[in-house]
């Protein structure tokens, strides 16, 4: 079953609602009752990127345990205040559980895991947790090395450009992993950086694009939602990568490939727990390994030998052969910051606040 | 920065400011009548997406604009029945609009998320779109552009020196004085704010036909506020407005590209921040300045009215 409320109606709703279920002492959880699953998203479900991706994940969930669950999401939530009347509304609905699929929930869902103990939250991209709060996160800097490795390989003029949202340890380790493995295999290349300062505005994302295409850019890559950046690559005749989901429609010549993100197993694996009553709080951050993220089919214009190369890059990362931050590793001002043979650790890779050499931003 | 980069830096800002543009003028007819609608938002996103659909069905970017125009106006409509027939407050109305917007186009624009179309062509006129520097930026845009620029000018002269545009005025200063002289200030108001809508809606088929040739929910992303916010620091005057979205557009732009330069050590925040303050300080300096005239907003608006029996 599914309960499809856009964020205002739910808003209306929700007070009348919350009377409602106050009033008749409803319990959230009776024996017969479907759990209820909410989810809460940073853009709409139609951004064909980041929570296009969280809502696939959601229907995952509705497919896989039918009647025994009822979701609902609620789109389109600002990051900040907004946020947390949101999640405090769903839980006061009487949901079991609650994703809250953005970085700036973080705090917001804190609050309001601690006012309903009894209910269980799953933050995104953060790093807090709580008894009830867990913390999940894909490795999306594994994939990025690929993109890296193959924007390197395929950049004529050195330089990959990067459209990047907000900057947080996230999206810096995202550049950082790129810039690595591109000039692994092409000393010189660069990755020049343009932040938007914005998760989804497809026109500034589109205008960051032509800036970075006119200044010489041949590879565009992009940490923002929406399928602009790559569109504009199509139509300037460069090549690029989608974001979150394939979005090989807008781009059929120029994507290259996509890093896929993948929720579903997480989410089932989620759900089921609670309806086992075996969840318990956990910070998790998942990459190809688990099957959380994958790679899109590769683009044309990727040739055979590289496509081997990349597929090897996978398969040595899942083995634990290949690590993305592995040193000599060097910041911006050419200073050694991690030695050569060393890997980063996740905690130093999760408040990542610094450029590698051969970022330009 | 050389001729190579300048040139194609103020392509995307003339890109960039059209939208705005469309809307804030569209608005400032609407408000110099009187009327506040905060429905802009609502009705770029109707237009963008009927615009959008018309271009999937028909192929036609002319039906494209036309369906966008007459999109927004139908939204207007509905804002016009409810606060100038119904006398419903116009500020709570107008948010309204805007959220009803959002939720229509989004319902309205699922089966197109994913699809496609080419981008509008561009004027190509052989010997003058390849002369140096300016043939791309006089002779290489689309339709739209062309249109934004003469609606201006027309809105322009329209205010200033024709009978109808100081009905219009009049009905916007002193809506009791038109009435009693024999103007039918309800009526005109109708039309003021279906005009808004139709422009609204063409800066919306801007993003979705031009811009960003696709479709996606909520793509706009606040354009609808800043076109709003353009209005009232533009002091209501088309030709300050121009200046005004061109500046936004511009600054807008020029920072993204300072950043893609990687020249730059200038943190990305305070770049972003920059078309804001740089749009702030301007009108305020226009605004203060010897070439200061007349800077309230329109007597009667936002007022309801209806004629005294």
């Amino acid at each position: 079953m599914l309960w499809k409320i856009d964020r205002r109606r739910f808003l209306q709703g929700a007070a009348a609602t919350t009377a409602l279920v106050t009033a008749s002492g409803i319990r959230a959880a009776q024996a017969a009752e479907p759990l209820k699953v909410g989810f809460v998203y940073v853009g709409p479900i139609g951004d064909y990127g980041w929570t296009h991706g969280h809502d696939l994940g959601r229907k995952a969930v509705e497919k896989k345990f039918g009647d025994k669950v009822k979701t609902t999401y609620v789109e389109s939530v600002a990051e900040g205040p907004d946020a947390e009347r949101v999640i405090r509304q769903l839980a006061q609905q009487g949901h079991g559980l609650i994703f809250t699929t953005s970085f700036g929930y973080m705090e917001q869902t804190l609050r309001v895991a601690k006012q309903f103990p009894k209910v269980m939250f799953e933050h995104a991209t953060g790093y807090k947790t709580a008894p009830n709060m867990s913390a999940y996160n894909s490795r999306f800097y594994e994939g990025r090395a690929i993109l890296g490795h193959i924007g390197g390989k395929l950049t004529k003029t050195g330089k990959i450009g990067y459209v990047a949202s907000v900057p947080i340890p996230e999206v810096v380790m995202g550049i950082n992993a790129t810039a690595i493995a591109a000039r692994r295999v092409r000393p010189d290349a660069e990755v020049r950086v343009v932040w938007v300062n914005s998760w989804f505005d497809p026109a500034k994302e589109s205008d960051a694009a032509k800036a970075l295409i006119d200044q010489g850019v041949d590879i565009m890559t992009q940490h923002t939602d929406s399928p602009a950046p790559l569109q504009v690559a199509e139509a300037r005749g460069i090549l690029g990568f989608g974001q979150a989901s394939d979005m090989k429609q807008y781009a059929p010549k120029a994507q290259l490939s996509a890093i896929l993100d993948i929720w579903a197993p997480h989410y089932i694996a989620r759900v089921q727990a609670v309806l086992d009553g075996t969840w318990k709080t956990q910070s998790t951050w998942e990459g190809f390994k688990e099957g959380a993220l994958v790679m899109a089919p590769w683009g044309d214009a990727v040739p055979a030998e590289l496509r081997k190369e990349a597929d090897a890059m996978v398969a040595d990362t899942i083995s634990g052969k290949f690590h993305a931050f592995t040193g000599p590793i060097k910041n911006q001002k050419g200073e050694v910051v991690v030695k050569a043979g060393e890997r980063m650790s996740d905690g130093d890779l999760l408040k990542m606040d610094w450029y590698v050499e051969g970022v330009k931003a | 920065m050389t001729a190579d980069l300048l040139v194609p830096m103020f392509v995307t800002v003339i890109g960039a400011a059209t939208p705005l543009l469309f809307a804030a003028l569209g608005e400032l007819v609407t408000e110099r009548s009187g009327v506040l609608n905060l429905g802009v938002e609502g009705m770029m996103l109707a237009g963008a997406v009927t615009g959008f659909g018309t271009v999937v069905a028909t192929g036609s970017h002319t039906l494209g604009m036309v369906a966008a125009a007459v999109a927004g106006a139908g939204m207007a409509l509905l804002f016009a029945v409810l606060t100038l027939s119904l006398l419903a407050n116009q500020v709570a109305t107008g948010l309204a609009l805007t959220i009803f917007g959002i939720g229509l186009s989004a319902l309205i624009g699922a089966r197109y998320v994913g699809t496609p179309i080419p981008a509008m062509p561009k004027l190509d006129l052989p010997g003058f779109t390849d002369l140096p520097v300016l043939g791309p930026i006089l002779f290489g845009q689309d339709a739209l552009v062309y249109l934004s620029l003469a609606a201006t000018a027309g809105v322009a002269w329209f205010l200033s020196r024709s009978r109808a545009g100081r009905i219009l005025r009049a009905c916007g200063e002193s809506d009791i004085s038109a009435h009693s002289i024999g103007y039918h200030v309800i009526r005109i108001r109708y039309l003021a704010v279906l005009f808004g809508g139709a422009l609204s809606g063409l800066g919306g088929a801007c993003l979705s036909l031009s811009v960003t040739p696709m479709w996606i929910e909520g793509m706009t992303a606040g354009r609808g506020w800043i076109a709003l916010a353009l209005v009232a620091f533009a002091s209501w005057r088309p030709g300050r407005l121009l200046a005004g979205a061109y500046l936004f557009g511009g600054v807008t732009i020029i920072q993204l590209y300072l950043q893609g330069s990687g020249l730059v050590q200038i943190p990305a925040q305070v770049m972003n921040m920059l078309p804001y303050l740089a749009t702030i300080a301007l009108l305020t300096v226009i605004a203060g300045g010897a070439w200061r005239g007349r800077l309230d907003a329109p007597a009667c608006l936002g007022k309801p009215f209806s004629p005294p029996s």
